[in-house]
């Protein structure tokens, strides 16, 4: 059965309550960000964003809608894998030095908001970064989730296509839909786990009446008909195999700046590089873990030099490994269709275009 | 332990800051003048002791025929030549000079170009010498320099990223001002080491840390166009600090 929920203060008052830090959107420097949540009240209330490859604007709505926008600027993976994370410490002794592990961080993020997308791609980044015992591991182990479908998807949006949305799940622990009429925004939810059925009963909730549970369920169906971009249907893994040579590649290297910024949006990209750094006294080193991008030429430097030295060969490994190889080595799509590399992209190269491009120069060779 | 690494500090054509980010450490430089001997730095001491030296530090570029026999003695008597800033690894902003008619500016400028000894153009360090690492930027980054030192000394391979700034922007959380705003910036093909310290106030990237190891200035200038960035501010934001480099030392990148 459904359950309506007339406000999402006593939510995040609970969460705080079981000693969560509640992350969610919010309005901050012109785009709807990823922050910590003080309370409901910081959720943008009222704004929509209008996305087009290499546009993001924030606009005020006609209602008081708070998920009336897609996804933003970040993704959850700055929290769950951030940019920058400790490894260990190491610290000269009389006769040697010793090793520290890093302290494990003990944070519990609640993430409030999570989109169908974003839900993927949480479960593809478990997929390669949970196995070991990990920060990932253990911040992913006291994550709750609670999960909102989409009904206002984004021009930039393509998720009906890659099967992640617009309907969140499953994989939450909460999962919410938003009614919104005028100023008036409720909440049907639904039950993922035992977790969030418990966090539930501490909340104020009635019964959903029937129609309120069909007019949500008509409102995710109609938001996957409003999307204009989708993936190209068949095999893309045998499509990208078979595209290694294609002509398109040099078109796109002539537009792409190399800049990485699609791989840092992309909520499913993972790769890292490590850091050290020394003190000057030669007493103390420290190892870090920081994301890096198959855009960097760095990224593919072997004994003596890049491997990968063209714009070229490095658009075509992105391109190959999120929609191709992705399934080799990790038996699925690296892809969940939130749009992020089309929106953030500073030339608004856009992914759709590009393997719809390869779809029709494999059909006409 | 045998005897402290000697730091040179040396100054070609240049407005000194990059020297005073060395001074600027302060809490970092203690520790550093307790670690390496600084032999010479005439920006802090007038103390001089003689090579060879096992760190120079460049700054400023290579304008005047003195300039060139000073490189190549300070180069023969160094283990380690590292050019500091934009320009001692780009020539600087005085490399507009190569562009134009260096004669034209000593009749105008001077009442007595005769007197004046300087080459037509301003070039890099590294277009008379051998150099084993560049800081970019102008100024450089602090942080950037303490860690070189740092890395010397240990003897590991010094932080210098040869990525796009738009790397640092994402990694410190800065919403993208291109994409969010419309604010022209050129963060994409500039490589990092600043921390993204423009974008983080609002601002665009203007590329004083130079060119990305890869780049593909045309394609920003493109979409720097449809920003409505005019062709003459495009022409003076590539040519600023930088203009050797992004000229990939040939053209004028805005031509």
């Amino acid at each position: 059965m459904s359950t309506l929920l007339r406000s999402l203060g006593p939510l995040v008052r609970a969460l705080h309550g079981q000693g969560y830090r509640v992350v969610g959107p919010t309005v901050r420097d012109g785009a709807i960000v990823l922050a910590e949540l003080d309370r409901a009240d910081a959720l943008p209330y009222g704004w929509g964003v209008e996305a087009a490859p290499g546009r993001y604007r924030l606009h005020r709505r006609a209602d008081a809608a708070a998920f009336g926008h897609a996804a933003g600027p970040q993704s959850w993976k700055a929290f769950l894998h951030p940019p920058r994370s400790p490894q260990w410490t190491a610290d000269r002794t009389a006769d040697g030095f010793t090793v520290t592990e890093a302290p494990p961080d003990s944070t519990r993020y609640a993430f409030l908001g999570v989109r169908g997308c974003d839900l993927r791609a949480i479960a593809v980044q478990d997929r390669v970064l949970g196995g070991a015992d990990g920060g990932y591991a253990r911040r992913r182990r006291e994550l709750f989730i609670v999960a909102v479908s989409c009904t206002e998807p984004a021009d930039t949006c393509f998720c009906a296509s890659t099967g992640c949305g617009p309907a969140a799940g499953p994989g939450y622990d909460l999962g919410l839909t938003e009614l919104v009429d005028g100023d008036r925004v409720r909440y049907l939810v639904e039950v993922g786990t035992p977790a969030g059925l418990e966090l539930l009963t501490q909340l104020p909730t009635e019964p959903a009446p029937v129609d309120l549970v069909e007019e949500a369920a008509a409102a995710v169906a109609a938001a996957a008909t409003k999307m204009s971009r989708a993936l190209p249907e068949g095999d893309l893994r045998d499509l990208l195999a078979g595209s290694h040579d294609a002509a398109r590649w040099d078109d796109v290297a002539a537009r792409c700046l190399s800049c990485g910024n699609c791989t840092m949006v992309c909520p499913t990209c993972f790769c890292t590089t490590v850091e050290d750094v020394t003190d000057v006294a030669g007493e103390h080193a420290e190892r870090w873990l920081r994301w890096d991008s198959c855009f960097d030429l760095d990224f593919s430097y072997l004994h003596g030099g890049p491997v990968r030295t063209s714009t070229r060969s490095r658009y075509r490994q992105w391109l190959t490994h999120k929609l191709g190889t992705w399934h080799d080595q990790f038996g699925e799509s690296g892809c969940v269709g939130c749009g992020r590399c089309i929106a953030w992209c500073p030339v608004g190269i856009d992914i759709t275009e590009e393997t719809r491009a390869l779809v029709t120069e494999a059909e006409e060779a | 332990m045998g005897t402290a690494p000697t730091l040179a500090v040396w100054k070609f054509a240049s407005c000194d800051g990059c020297q005073l980010s060395l001074l600027d450490c302060e809490d970092e430089l203690l520790a550093i003048a307790g670690r390496i001997r600084i032999a010479h730095f005439p920006e802090a001491s007038r103390a001089t002791v003689e090579g060879p030296y096992d760190v120079s530090l460049v700054e400023g570029s290579v304008t005047t025929p003195g300039d060139v026999a000073r490189i190549h003695r300070i180069r023969e008597q160094s283990r380690l030549l590292v050019a500091i800033g934009a320009c001692a690894t780009a020539g600087g902003i005085q490399a507009l000079r190569n562009f134009a008619d260096a004669d034209q500016f000593r009749s105008v400028v001077y009442a007595r170009p005769e007197y004046l000894s300087t080459l037509d153009t301003s070039t890099p360090a590294s277009a008379h010498v051998p150099v084993d690492l560049e800081l970019h930027g102008c100024p450089i980054d602090r942080r950037q320099l303490v860690d070189t030192l740092t890395a010397l000394l240990a003897g590991r391979k010094p932080d210098l990223p040869g990525h796009s700034v738009c790397f640092e922007c994402k990694a410190r959380g800065t919403t993208c001002i291109t994409v969010a705003r419309g604010v022209p910036c050129l963060g994409p093909v500039t490589r990092a080491g600043c921390g993204a310290l423009c974008p983080a106030y609002g601002r665009g990237c203007f590329g004083c840390f130079g060119p990305a190891a890869v780049t593909n200035t045309p394609a920003l200038v493109d979409r720097l166009r449809e920003l409505d960035m005019t062709e003459t501010d495009i022409g003076r934001v590539f040519r600023t600090f930088n203009v050797l480099a992004f000229a990939g030392g040939g053209d004028d990148p805005s031509q």
